[in-house]
């Protein structure tokens, strides 16, 4: 029979942002804030690896001018992802939701909301809920700008932005700015 | 191999008979013995291990929202998860530093990033066609999964070409798949 040395699992520790061992994050888009996270989460691994580098680096096997090459192309590529995600962040902040209010025929409206996307929102899955929430018909439909928007039947339009308001607030985007506006469609059939 | 993989690629989600399951421990425990011990931890006797089909013939076994294992065709591959865990019971080879970047975007590794100085390949030779975990010079955890393309004496001594084609490695497609 086999010698039962019961192997035990190790312990890994993954960085809480990039998901990779802490040693790898290195290697990846957002080490500064890899970093940040391990000292405030695991200060002891954060001094291991980071702070007594003098030893990690004098056995690295390659050259210094190759080491600084890597580090060089390793530091442009963080830099470019920082500068896409301030970038985006800085979109999400001036972008504003804008809720149409479209007549149908006499009485009866329609509301179309654009400008989601950049929230990161599932439409289809939105378009439901309002569905079943005004009890309307609502879908995803793609406008002029080739933009895609929420269609919901109805003059629900107070409605619809006081719940954005609740969902925003819930991921923690409090200061998006919804506009409101009529718009008059006047479709002439013509026979 | 996991370089294009989604939540839209998986075909069909369905859960294993325990008598498949026994079959598939068997299996693996064939293929990576020294995990004998450790199998009845892995894969404990009640436990429902799904299988996934999916996009070009890949299926993967996941127990508890992670992936366990996963197959092309035949041979069954460990996922780094479970490599990490238990390191010992899956043959090793080392690689420079300066291949871990390229490694870790998927490339497959070339024979001389495992024979110069930093890198390791082990004394006895490994033939072509085994899977190896690939470490990294420096570094304490698995950095990928591969299969050998050549045996590591042909490597050692032709040191040209492609010594390992790379399945699986860290941040892949998979990877991120398991850690949503």
């Amino acid at each position: 029979m086999s010698e039962t040395e019961t192997i035990t699992p190790v312990e890994v520790l993954y960085c809480g942002v990039c998901t990779l061992p802490v040693e790898f994050c290195e290697f990846g888009k957002t080490f500064k804030k890899c970093k940040t996270w391990l000292s405030e989460n695991h200060h002891d691994t954060y001094v291991k690896l980071y702070e007594s580098q003098d030893g990690t680096k004098t056995t690295s096997s390659l050259s210094a001018e190759k080491e600084a090459k890597i580090s060089e192309a390793l530091a442009k590529m963080q830099l470019k992802e920082e500068r896409k995600q301030e970038r985006d962040l800085a979109n999400l902040k001036n972008s504003k939701i804008l809720i149409k209010r479209i007549q149908r025929t006499k009485h009866k409206h329609i509301i179309a909301v654009t400008n989601l996307e950049v929230f990161g929102v599932d439409m289809k899955k939105l378009a439901k809920t309002f569905a079943g929430k005004f009890a309307t018909g609502a879908s995803v439909s793609k406008n002029a700008e080739k933009k895609e928007e929420i269609v919901i039947q109805g003059d629900v339009g107070d409605e619809v932005e006081q719940y954005l308001l609740g969902l925003l607030a819930e991921k923690g985007l409090t200061n998006i700015k919804i506009e409101q506006v009529s718009e008059k469609k006047p479709k002439k059939k013509t026979t | 191999m996991f370089k294009k993989f989604s939540k839209e690629d998986i075909h069909t989600k369905s859960n294993l008979k325990s008598s498949v399951q026994r079959g598939l421990k068997t299996k693996f425990v064939d293929q990576y013995p020294k995990i004998e011990s450790a199998i009845s931890e892995i894969v404990p006797k009640k436990s429902n291990v799904s299988l996934y089909k999916c996009e070009g013939k890949i299926q993967l076994y996941i127990l508890d929202e992670h992936v366990l294992f996963y197959q092309n065709f035949d041979e069954l591959l460990p996922s780094l998860k479970l490599v990490h865990k238990y390191p010992s019971c899956f043959p090793k080879v080392q690689v420079d530093r300066g291949a871990i970047k390229f490694v870790l975007s998927g490339a497959n590794v070339m024979c001389p990033g495992l024979t110069s100085p930093g890198a390791w390949l082990p004394e006895e030779s490994i033939p072509a066609g085994t899977t190896v975990t690939i470490y990294a010079e420096g570094k304490e955890h698995a950095l990928a999964v591969g299969k050998l393309a050549m045996s590591t004496d042909d490597i050692k001594s032709k040191n040209k070409g492609v010594g390992i084609e790379l399945i699986h490695n860290l941040g892949d497609e998979l990877w991120k798949f398991d850690n949503e």
